[in-house]
């Protein structure tokens, strides 16, 4: 089980937490103009990235708030969390960042 | 090498001189230069893809690459489970062609690969369950598909271990049993396919990675890097379950895959006690006995995405607590070992068995939670899709472009749990 370190409420069991998927997608911001390829993209096409994964998660069990996490998905090892609508931390800096 | 065939006389003959005197199943063989088809991923879906390349479309040059050892993916760490009554006329022709092609496959490859068609039973604990489940037994029936309903005696009557009791916190309020479905001997399957395959002059490489893919200047596949050096060929057909999206995005091509891990379990060995396979999507947990003894367990995947083959102990504790409370006879069973595997899950949970955008690459992936039943129809249909670069019509809905054209074929609605 994970230990994921929620921005607001500090590090948590894995159980209190429900995954949400790769991050940093925003939503078009002009949807009527896309077309059925960038649709397809927003939709259904994701990275699945086999390193370090930027991705969201909901403290569904405790404050309920979303926020972002760097995961490495050869390891599972949480490198980084941090709040949603900042950027994603680069690597340089998620490593002093790191416990 | 001559190919030893295997027969109740060879047997004896074997067993009475102290079974010395067997052959290899199959070559290790060395990458030559060029191929007229490569298959990336060892598994029993590209095993068989090879298999059925070489013995029904005459390529006599055929390649299999896997980046670790035969059948040490998905093909080795399932839960055996067959079955075919899928909701969508779709996934019902595609999963019954596999059904089909395992009631004789021990015999097509003189390797018993221990099909045993003992019966999918797949329990209702909620009146939307019970309606759920009359829906696909209809639906299976208007596709050929056997599917019949039993009220909870008559599943007990099926599988006597069942808990059928109204006192626990999801009791069973009937099942959909499919009597054709059932379990095989997931091992025996790579390693048939591998030796038919072989038998046919199919190269089987292990310890080779796809480092690269090389296109000619009209954008055709042209090579693969590897480590064990340059391959070329001009059909490739990517056949890699989990790390299919790693080896895909060395040729440019996006797919709509996640790579979630998988988990499984297995009980110390115990007398036959368990006749059947039983599945509870709503309390999520799939049980069926090995003929070794051990009970077979598995569930839903873990939450993230990840390629570690491993997962965490409270999805097999929730598990568990399934099987416990349907079992109640197990619960001083002791549990042997646990381990993972990396599933490729699309969107709509059905797989891709297509073309690409890059001419001369096939892909055959996405086949999440629930592969292995497919496994000899999912090689047929890729091999059909390689060698003549159009699909069967048994495959042709499930392209890559279903997405982009919205004819998605939602197992994943119809299920509302993985499968």
């Amino acid at each position: 089980m994970l230990l994921i370190a929620c921005p607001y409420c500090g590090e948590r069991p894995e159980i209190e937490f429900a995954y949400g998927g790769q991050a940093h997608i925003a939503r078009p911001a002009r949807p009527a103009e896309l077309d059925d390829a960038a649709w397809t993209e927003f939709l259904y096409m994701r990275d699945n990235t086999k390193g370090v994964h930027a991705e969201r998660w909901r403290h569904s069990h405790g404050c309920g708030r979303f926020f972002n996490a760097l995961r490495d998905t050869t390891t599972d090892r949480i490198l980084a969390t941090y709040e949603t609508g900042k950027p994603r931390p680069d690597l340089g800096a998620t490593r002093e960042l790191a416990p | 090498m001559s190919r030893q065939r295997f027969s109740a006389l060879a047997l004896l003959r074997r067993g009475l001189s102290g079974h010395r005197g067997w052959l290899p199943q199959w070559r290790k063989a060395s990458p030559q230069p060029a191929y007229d088809a490569v298959i990336v991923g060892g598994g029993g879906h590209g095993l068989g893809a090879a298999y059925y390349l070489a013995k029904e479309h005459g390529l006599s040059r055929v390649a299999v690459l896997e980046k670790g050892w035969i059948g040490g993916g998905n093909t080795g760490r399932n839960t055996t489970i067959i079955r075919s009554n899928y909701l969508f006329a779709e996934s019902a022709a595609l999963y019954d062609h596999a059904v089909k092609m395992w009631e004789d496959l021990s015999q097509v490859l003189n390797y018993n690969v221990m099909f045993s068609p003992r019966g999918v039973m797949m329990l209702a604990h909620t009146v939307h369950d019970v309606q759920v489940s009359k829906r696909h037994i209809h639906a299976n029936r208007c596709n050929g598909v056997d599917n019949e309903w039993l009220e909870p005696e008559e599943a007990r009557a099926f599988c006597p271990p069942l808990n059928i009791s109204d006192n626990i916190r999801y009791p069973v309020l009937g099942a959909a049993l499919q009597r054709r479905g059932g379990t095989a001997r997931h091992d025996a399957v790579a390693w048939g396919y591998a030796r038919a395959a072989d038998a046919l002059g199919v190269d089987i490489i292990e310890n080779c990675e796809v480092t690269g893919m090389l296109k000619d200047a009209s954008g055709a596949i042209e090579a693969l890097e590897t480590s064990r050096g340059l391959i070329r060929a001009r059909k490739v057909g990517v056949s890699a379950a989990g790390s299919t999206s790693v080896v895909m995005r060395l040729a440019g091509v996006r797919l709509p895959l996640e790579s979630y891990p998988l988990q499984a379990l297995v009980s110390e060995p115990v007398k036959p006690i368990f006749p059947c396979v039983v599945m509870s999507n709503t309390i999520h947990a799939y049980i069926s006995q090995s003929d070794k003894g051990e009970l077979v367990i598995g569930a839903g995947t873990d939450a993230y995405t990840s390629y570690t083959q491993r997962g965490a102990l409270h999805i097999n504790t929730h598990t568990l607590d399934a099987i416990c409370e349907l079992f109640p006879q197990f619960r001083r069973l002791r549990m042997l070992r646990n381990w993972g595997g990396v599933v490729d899950v699309t969107p709509d949970r059905s797989p891709l068995i297509a073309k690409t955008p890059v001419p001369g690459l096939y892909v055959n992936c996405g086949w999440g939670t629930g592969g292995f039943k497919a496994t000899p129809g999912s090689a047929h249909l890729f091999a059909w899709t390689m060698a003549r670069d159009e699909p069967h019509p048994i495959n042709a809905p499930f392209t890559i472009e279903r997405f982009r054209d919205g004819y998605l074929i939602d197992e994943a609605a119809a299920a509302a749990v993985a499968h």
